[in-house]
């Protein structure tokens, strides 16, 4: 009776999982980046461990129902099988460099932005996002965490001439990216830890105080889309929110002609 | 290999029982009682961390319906449910529960190696217990930084709930649970090692207790790196130094930190937990593979090959910790060879599940309510274990990590298996420790509410985790993204997770009521094979086996030896009648 109930149960936990995955009612966000390698190495994971999950279970319910105890049944003496064991220590050990080979060459490039990046700092702070471009001279002017102040946010070096031209999105603002163009982020961190999250875009980074982190990607759809903060970083945490307009190149420069630059908002020192 | 005095100290104080209620049964050095004492304990602080999990569930299902949940207790529940059931409850029933009572009578040895240490080992456990929970009576409650305990939300104050005495005393209950835990280890070395008796070769041991004593070498390797790391972050925050807290400007404030590494403090916690999920898991697949190949009436498949598992699981879990860390920030670099040995990670993993199945195959299923546990281990092992292929694989990783993927990954891998395997343990032990049977209908309803109820409340944050939904979050309100469905999946969980929760009232009950009025146990009922099953009374008498230890003559799984005149030869049996013996 046991046996034939856990037989079905395994059976039908496995058809639950397997159906529901497929209907795609809970499934990854549409795509609005480059990285749909990452998706294609989430799908050729999912169907690697997806035969596994059903393979083994099935298995064990097949098991479950065939030998459940019987009167006159009895178990068979056998203690080892070295080839079979071999065949599948094989077979495993396949299905593990399917995985990893294709994974890593991805994440090679993950880690790779090309030259041509547009560079933008994303500035994390209990439960807001601030965010600067480095303007005219593609250069982000140096920054030191003991310079913040009520005036200076992103502590800036206003010393530094490459800082009079950057210009600052205020902590609350958002990301503004021209679509089809790298971009290279670099992350901090003015309190504690936060993580830089946009499901769409399949890339998440933390911010770390003390440390500048980096991602790059490529933004391919316009729109705007969800950032969210994916590290614990105290009460606010679920309401860390921010978002990134992708837009046409032209609206995007046009946009960012319109942002003052750190000479006219703090002014040289 | 045996010390003599050794020897004969420990047969001295096995041969002397102590007589009066307070040596016997509170300040006991007899294992069995001190395997009950950390039983008994880890199970009321889980049915703690249980209450956690069913007050953060509440607010997750029904947000804003339950007023007094905020945001500042939510974490400190989801913070505190995290660290009482990875580190107070499993750790703690694991190695100081089924590693105290099983080890000695499986080897055959009348005690512990060091006896009063291991009475030490308990009370130091409880200390870091009570340590625990004083953390709810000083100002502030205790940290809601998480259970990883992060700095420098952790202990920078009013960065995170708690971050004042909540946090320091955390850190202090952790480095008393780890001198605890280094008594109760070196203990559980040392017995394996020295007290095994006349004939029980390491090849002979049953894989519980190659489970447990692998898990406590783990233990004795990994708990320093937490001891230091949790050491400098209780001087960072007591201090004010600056091992782990750069400079940080709080909310318009500077403190005075400078030069601290955030990461550095990652290391030293995931070099901890990482072997920690093995601290767990591997006793936990100890007693699933004897309780299968018993229940099963068929010698466990490929013994040897468990073996190497279970050594190559233990040693690769030291070089795969910062596959907690590939978004960290550290250098991108190394994640190349942590992706590596976290999938390698899976082979040794997968010839275990095999070998189960295996067991299973050709054998004669009795499906007792320990069977039941064990086999409902082996489906959920594998549903939380290859999701690790996901999570270790780094630039799948990115996406998934910190959502709910990861949450329901290690619950099923490492909490759900971990759990189902302890009740699979306790069931199946119960009758030796007691002398009585528990009842077995009660045991059924258990099983089947808890293996399907956990299936539904984790497998579906695989779908969560897929969307995109970060872990940690108050609520999922604010992310505009999400389709509405996501937040009723969200309400399903959180009715299956109280529904799962009241049932282990029944277990609680059946445990405390059979111990007390059960019918009574023979000293062998499964059958088994083991020494345990042959001591002289049940359950086994101080000493446990009266003037003479048991002599070993096979190994722990001759179950159904053709010819043989039973379906099994306990370990202690010489010779099985000549007439039948063929082999």
């Amino acid at each position: 009776m046991q046996g034939i109930a856990l037989a079905i149960v395994l059976v039908g936990i496995v058809l639950g999982a397997v159906l529901v995955t497929l209907s795609g009612i809970w499934w990854l966000p549409p795509l609005a980046s480059n990285w749909g390698s990452i998706d294609t190495m989430l799908i050729i994971t999912l169907v690697v461990t997806g035969l596994a999950f059903i393979g083994v279970n099935v298995v064990l319910a097949y098991f479950v129902f065939r030998y459940r105890v019987k009167e006159g049944q009895t178990a068979i003496f056998l203690p080892d099988q070295p080839k079979l064991e071999k065949v599948l220590l094989y077979i495993t050990s396949l299905g593990i460099i399917v995985l990893l080979a294709p994974g890593l060459f991805v994440y090679s490039r993950f880690i790779s932005p090309p030259r041509e990046a547009m560079v933008v700092e994303v500035v994390g702070q209990q439960w807001t996002w601030g965010y600067r471009y480095p303007g005219g001279d593609e250069q982000l002017g140096r920054a030191d965490p003991r310079l913040i102040g009520p005036q200076n946010p992103f502590g800036l070096d206003l010393d530094d001439p490459a800082s009079q031209d950057d210009i600052l999105i205020a902590p609350g603002g958002q990301l503004h990216l021209p679509v089809g163009k790298p971009v290279l982020l670099e992350i901090r961190a003015k309190d504690v830890l936060h993580s830089f999250y946009v499901p769409q875009f399949r890339i998440k980074m933390d911010a770390v105080p003390g440390l500048v982190t980096k991602l790059w990607f490529t933004p391919t759809k316009t729109g705007t889309f969800e950032v969210l903060c994916a590290e614990l970083c105290g009460i606010g945490h679920f309401n860390m929110k921010s978002a990134v307009v992708v837009e046409g190149p032209e609206e995007f420069e046009r946009w960012l002609k319109e942002q003052p630059t750190v000479a006219q908002t703090l002014g040289p020192r | 290999m045996e010390h003599p005095t050794h020897r004969a100290r420990v047969e001295h104080e096995a041969h002397h029982e102590p007589t009066g209620f307070w040596r016997r049964y509170i300040f006991s050095q007899d294992h069995k009682v001190i395997a009950l004492q950390y039983t008994i304990t880890a199970l009321l602080v889980g049915a703690v961390g249980m209450g956690f999990s069913w007050l953060l569930r509440l607010q997750l299902g029904f947000p804003g319906e339950f007023k007094f949940i905020q945001p500042e207790n939510y974490l400190q529940f989801v913070t505190q449910h995290g660290m009482i059931m990875i580190v107070y409850l499993l750790t703690a029933l694991l190695l100081g529960g089924f590693g105290n009572y099983l080890i000695p009578l499986m080897i055959g040895a009348w005690d512990m190696a060091f006896p009063f240490l291991n009475m030490l080992s308990y009370w130091t456990y409880l200390v870091s217990v009570i340590l625990l929970f004083a953390a709810f009576f000083v100002a502030g409650g205790p940290t809601g930084a998480g259970w990883t305990l992060y700095p420098p939300q952790s202990v920078i104050e009013g960065a995170s709930p708690g971050a004042g005495w909540g946090i320091r005393l955390m850190l202090i209950s952790l480095a008393v649970f780890v001198a605890a835990a280094t008594m109760g280890g070196l203990n559980y070395v040392t017995t394996v090692l020295q007290g095994r008796t006349r004939g029980m070769t390491l090849m002979r041991l049953p894989l519980s207790v190659w489970g447990i004593f692998v898990a406590s070498v783990l233990a004795l390797l990994a708990f320093p790196a937490l001891f230091v790391g949790g050491v400098m972050l209780l001087l960072d925050s007591l201090a004010g130094t600056s091992f782990f807290v750069p400079t940080v400007n709080l909310f318009g404030r500077q403190l005075g930190h400078e030069g601290g590494n955030p990461i550095l403090f990652q290391h030293l916690f995931w070099y901890f937990g990482h072997p920690e999920v093995y601290i767990v898991i591997l006793p936990a697949m100890g007693l699933v593979s004897d309780i299968i190949a018993n229940h099963a009436r068929k010698p466990i498949f490929g013994y040897r090959a468990m073996i190497w598992a279970i050594l190559a699981i233990g040693a690769i879990s030291f070089v795969v910790w910062a596959h907690h860390m590939f978004v960290s920030g550290m250098n991108p670099y190394f994640s190349f060879w942590f992706a590596v040995s976290t999938l390698a990670v899976a082979i040794p993993s997968a010839i275990k599940t095999y070998n189960w199945l295996l067991t299973l195959w050709g054998g004669n299923l009795r499906f007792t309510t320990p069977m039941l546990f064990a086999i409902g281990f082996v489906s959920t092992f594998v549903a939380g274990g290859l999701t690790g292929l996901f999570l270790g694989n780094v630039v799948v990783n990115v996406h998934l990590t910190d959502t709910y993927f990861v949450v329901g990954h290690f619950h099923l891998v490492m909490g759900v298996s971990a759990i189902l395997g302890i009740f699979a343990g306790l069931y199946h032990w119960f009758p030796k420790a007691t002398g009585r049977l528990y009842n077995e209908t009660l045991g059924k309803i258990h099983f089947w509410v808890t293996f399907i109820g956990t299936y539904l409340i984790f497998f579906p944050m695989y779908w969560l985790g897929f969307l995109g939904v970060p872990r940690r979050y108050f609520s999922f309100s604010a992310v505009e993204s999400l389709p509405p469905s996501a937040q009723g999946l969200s309400a399903f969980i959180t009715v299956v997770a109280l529904i799962v929760g009241a049932a282990q009232l029944l277990f609680a009950f059946n445990l405390i009521w059979s111990a007390l009025r059960g019918k009574k146990s023979d000293g062998n009922p499964w059958h088994a094979t083991t020494l345990e099953w042959q001591t002289p009374t049940t359950p086994p008498p101080h000493g446990n086996w009266g003037p003479e230890e048991p002599a070993v003559y096979r190994w722990a799984y001759d179950y159904s030896v053709p010819g043989a005149p039973q379906d099994y030869i306990p370990q202690n049996v010489a010779e099985v009648p000549a007439a039948t013996q063929k082999k």
